[in-house]
């Protein structure tokens, strides 16, 4: 990754957290909440790998476990692990395929609902179980939607890598 | 020529290995990749631990005051930038209910006009009565409180029923400051910064008020109900008589081991059911809030002037 992808990524990141914390946590639409940090890590991670998936999911965590005065390192676990496992699949299977970003945020949005109540319980907050998962669908749609706007706008920051075709020699 | 296919001359032959080849470059980018991935979620989950354990000074949650410093601005321009667009949203989302909405409001300011002028009565010589016996009280909400008006900057996740406001120890605020709107009780401070305070809402698991209803006087303690955004009030003994309607405000200090947080009459919410069983020991009371918590914009926090008794 150059600098310059790095600064964006950066950026992107921390606009992300910005407008998630201040407007999108008060969003709420058929009970649903959409999670523009999420999505927008889920681009980056598609676009640039795992290890700067992993990074920068952890760093834009820890900025949103800041801004609301969160459990330090809550957010940033959950996103170190969302940037990793899609920048794995983008890096695999997902590579030059369509449908790769809405099949990601999809199935990320999901884990990463039923990981955060799994880890609020485990350390004995709040984690109201019914209201989550009758909002994941609404919340999946919602993340879904943004996805398109966000995908092509993170396209146009951070452009593809070429993966250079490795060299086969035949035998023979 | 037959062909050897036996065992042990297959395993027994030369087989012409592959030199072993050094390190590659792609597996030291997988070994890389699991290394720090690895210490990132090592490294979160010791943040956790140590956030969680620590008290709200310590060192930890100095440097997360320091990060919502510098965030506050950019939260504040952000929330700017978006009012417009959610004051259209809420304009055309408002009309929907208007028509019913304008006929229960008419009603109930009939009702209350007429109210008002009892009140008013009964506050003169309330006023006369206590001047007469050189009352020494406690401080009253609103009189003996500044307002610090501020806008609430931050949301938490949807576990949580907690905001950040734009307004901290600098203007006044320390913990425990209660906060409300216009409309009622909204919550208290539970951390505070210079800039930027946490105010945790009367919705949350953790929060309980002593409370009492204003026209029975039944005592209770009001706290989060079972659906989102929910009340009830609990620990109304079934003796009390509490009716459909009727407004619940904040009670004061009623314990001494327990000095409530809130001044009293700060209006909560009116009782919309009560119930009772043979075996529960108290009424089962629900409550609807006054504040709406889904859309809260603009807070108040309430800074006392007036030094809070307290019991020896």
């Amino acid at each position: 990754m150059t600098p310059a992808d790095g600064a964006k990524t950066a950026a992107l990141l921390f606009f992300a957290v910005v407008i998630q914390l201040s407007i999108m946590a008060q969003v709420t639409i058929l009970g649903g909440h959409p999670n523009l940090l999420l999505v927008a890590l889920v681009c980056v991670a598609l676009l640039r790998g795992s290890l700067v998936g992993a990074v920068a999911g952890f760093s834009a965590g820890l900025l949103a476990d800041t801004g609301v005065f969160g459990t330090l390192g809550f957010t940033a676990l959950l996103l170190t692990l969302a940037g990793y496992w899609t920048g794995r699949y983008g890096e695999t299977t997902g590579r030059d395929r369509a449908h790769a970003p809405l099949v990601s945020v999809a199935v990320i949005t999901i884990l990463y609902q039923i990981a955060a109540l799994v880890l609020r319980f485990m350390l004995g907050q709040n984690a109201p179980g019914s209201l989550i998962f009758s909002g994941l669908f609404p919340t999946v749609l919602l993340n879904l939607i943004l996805t398109i706007p966000v995908y092509a706008f993170t396209r146009r920051l951070l452009r593809p890598r070429d993966w250079t075709p490795r060299e086969v020699r035949l035998l023979g | 020529m037959p062909r050897n296919r036996s065992v042990s001359a297959v395993l027994g032959s030369s087989v012409p290995r592959p030199r072993p080849q050094p390190f590659s470059s792609r597996n030291r980018s997988a070994l890389r990749r699991r290394v720090v991935v690895a210490g990132l979620v090592v490294l979160a989950l010791i943040l956790i631990t140590i956030s969680f354990r620590e008290p709200t000074t310590g060192p930890l949650h100095g440097v997360q005051s320091t990060g919502a410093t510098v965030l506050r601005p950019f939260e504040v321009a952000a929330e700017r930038v978006a009012r417009p667009f959610r004051d259209v949203y809420g304009y055309f989302a408002g009309l929907v209910h208007v028509k019913r909405q304008n006929e229960e409001l008419k009603a109930e300011v009939n009702k209350l006009r007429q109210n008002a002028l009892l009140g008013e009565a009964a506050r003169a010589q309330n006023t006369r009565l206590r001047e007469q016996l050189h009352f020494i009280d406690s401080p009253l909400f609103p009189n003996d409180y500044t307002a610090v008006n501020t806008r609430i900057i931050g949301w938490r996740s949807e576990f949580d029923e907690r905001v950040v406001i734009a307004a901290g120890r600098d203007q006044g605020i320390h913990q425990e400051t209660p906060i409300v709107t216009s409309d009622g009780l909204v919550g208290s401070v539970t951390q505070v910064t210079g800039s930027a305070a946490l105010v945790t809402l009367l919705t949350d698991e953790s929060s309980a008020v002593q409370a009492r209803d204003r026209d029975t006087d039944a005592f209770g303690v009001v706290q989060h109900g079972q659906g989102e955004g929910s009340l009830i009030m609990d620990g109304v003994t079934k003796d009390k008589k509490v009716e459909k309607g009727q407004v619940i405000v904040t009670a004061g200090t009623r314990s001494k081991r327990y000095p409530s947080l809130f001044p009293p009459d700060i209006p909560i919410g009116f009782v919309t059911s009560v119930g009772q069983s043979d075996t529960a020991l108290y009424k089962q009371i629900q409550i609807q809030p006054y504040v709406d918590f889904t859309s809260l914009d603009a807070v108040t926090a309430l800074i006392t002037r007036k030094q809070t008794p307290k019991a020896p």
